[in-house]
């Protein structure tokens, strides 16, 4: 059994705007899902399945789908942070190849910018009643030095270093300038990484992702319902999950879950590396992009600084592109997730619709990966493939 | 640096770590050790993880051990050292370097637990150069 060209990616959405303090969540989740529909030529009653994580108002999925008037006969509130709606599609895929829908709806939306505390650092909030919660919670860990620790490590045992580390922002705010909608539009060089203030160590302010509100969704179908629709739709090939955590003590911050995810996806999709045109990598810190693309194989553990390094992520310039929207690391974050963005920067290479100054030259296949969670204790990793419908 | 600056904050206990959380007290750190496979895992839990025994038995760790990997918060009203510590027994936890200079702190440095009353009936296990 294998999804692979067994679902399409028909629509996609994402939120222009990175501030939404005058709508509801509800709302903006209807938006995104109006949105989405549009784009494939579908309407709220074609929809029969719905996919939501843990950013949906109420109970699951069911909320949203009275809010939005829909009829379903699959519904699916899989939470893995910011990688949920990377697994949504893998799972939606193999709902629709079991023929327990044809239609699927993944939406994401919030405003963290609109409600977080100026001046202060969100601390990462475990669930109270989580077993961990007692051994954790009393020791100050933040988002952002949980990726710290992750960061230290991998510079100790690999030599590492924050100069390369920053090539992956400076990558970012290339692609970043070309995207009218991004948070931060201005290039910037590995010395305004280094020079920007320590945040939590070796992590500095411009090695974090923005803060945004806003979000967006996609429409998963048939290819009997592809087949019907005008626009360009976009082939699943493969998809992998995995979640990775801390295993009883036996910890190892150096790699995280797409070293399972990835073999996963590029198994399925049957597809090898160099077939990869374009990757959107979860970039919540710059760590986050460099141990998953090792992971994902794309070269050696360990080597990842060199091959972040001298621009090997800008479009035009070094092998594989990577976030050409600007990423979560300078154009979008949503909700503090960013598997969806991931994705739809993904779909726009495969259709040719990426902004020209990024757009990768005949992109037949491409790769996206969500991380959620946090890589300093326990990520949901999730890894999908798409492609043209000729691949 | 000799006085914490910071208010010891109280830990979530619950029925299956009540019994951890009490030694702390007497100055213990307990760790869980299965009596089938013969490994210690961490945080405790009833159950082994490794192997699914229940045989699982409180062992008093030597609070002895290495600093696995860290991380300084500079931006924050008190900088703050988190940590993951490996521990003699070979199991890793996370903590807080406290009483160290927070630039002097190094990767594979040895520490040792010093335990900081939370004034609530436990203490919390912080680690310091050893
Ligand atoms: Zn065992």
């Amino acid at each position: 059994m294998s999804i692979r060209g067994k679902a399409y990616i028909a629509g996609i959405y994402e939120y222009p705007k990175r501030e939404a303090a005058d709508k509801s969540l509800a709302q903006l989740h209807g938006m995104f899902a109006k949105g989405a529909l549009e784009d494939a030529g579908l309407t709220y009653s074609d929809v029969d399945a719905y996919y939501c994580a843990g950013d949906a108002p109420g109970l699951g999925g069911i909320s949203m789908a009275e809010y939005m008037g829909l009829k379903l006969q699959h519904i699916d509130s899989t939470e893995t942070g910011g990688s949920s709606y990377v697994a949504h599609i893998g799972h939606a895929a193999a709902a629709i190849a079991a023929g327990k829908c044809n239609v699927a709806l993944i939406t994401l939306a919030g405003k963290p910018k609109s409600t977080i505390k100026k001046g202060g650092l969100a601390m990462r909030g475990f669930g109270r009643g989580a077993p961990e919660a007692g051994f954790e919670n009393v020791w100050g860990p933040s988002v952002v030095n949980m990726y710290g620790m992750a960061a230290m490590r991998h510079m100790h045992q690999y030599g590492t270093t924050s100069e390369q580390l920053a090539w992956i922002k400076v990558a970012a705010s290339h692609h970043a300038q070309h995207n009218e909608n991004a948070q931060l539009q201005n290039v910037v060089t590995v010395e305004d990484v280094l020079n920007s203030p320590m945040i939590s160590e070796p992590l500095h302010r411009l090695d974090c992702c923005v803060i945004t509100d806003g979000g967006g969704a996609m429409v998963v179908v048939s290819p009997e319902i592809a087949k019907t629709l005008d626009r360009q739709c976009v082939k699943v090939l493969g998809h992998g999950e995995a979640p990775k955590h801390l295993d009883g003590g036996r910890v190892d911050l150096t790699y995280t879950g797409a070293v399972w995810s990835g073999e996963k996806a590029f198994k399925e999709a049957k597809v090898k590396h160099e077939d990869i045109k374009y990757m959107s990598i979860y970039d919540s810190f710059t760590i986050t992009v460099l141990e998953t693309i090792e992971d994902l194989g794309f070269c050696e553990k360990g080597q990842g600084g060199k091959y972040v390094a001298d621009g090997n992520l800008i479009s035009g310039v070094g092998k594989i592109p990577f976030n050409t929207d600007g990423g979560g690391l300078c154009s979008n974050h949503p909700a503090n997730r960013g598997g969806m963005t991931k994705v739809l920067e993904a779909v726009r290479q495969i259709r040719h619709e990426a902004h020209p100054k990024v757009q990768v030259a005949d992109c037949d296949i491409a790769l996206a990966h969500g991380t959620g969670g946090s890589i300093g204790t326990r990520m949901g990793s999730a890894t999908v493939i798409l492609g043209r419908e000729d691949s | 640096m000799s006085e914490k600056k910071f208010k010891i904050p109280v830990p979530e206990i619950n029925e299956e770590t009540q019994h951890f959380w009490d030694a702390t007290a007497e100055g213990k750190l307990l760790i869980k050790k299965c009596a089938d496979c013969n490994e210690y895992h961490y945080y405790p839990r009833t159950i082994c993880p490794f192997c699914m025994s229940d045989n699982t038995e409180w062992i008093q760790s030597t609070g002895k051990g290495t600093v696995y990997t860290y991380s300084v918060m500079r931006r924050s009203p008190v900088q703050y050292c988190i940590a993951y510590v490996t521990l003699e027994e070979g199991i890793t936890m996370m903590t807080n370097l406290i009483d160290i200079d927070l630039d002097e702190i190094k990767i594979g440095m040895d520490v040792q637990v010093a335990f900081v009353d939370t004034g609530e009936g436990c203490a919390l296990p912080y680690f310091t150069a050893a």
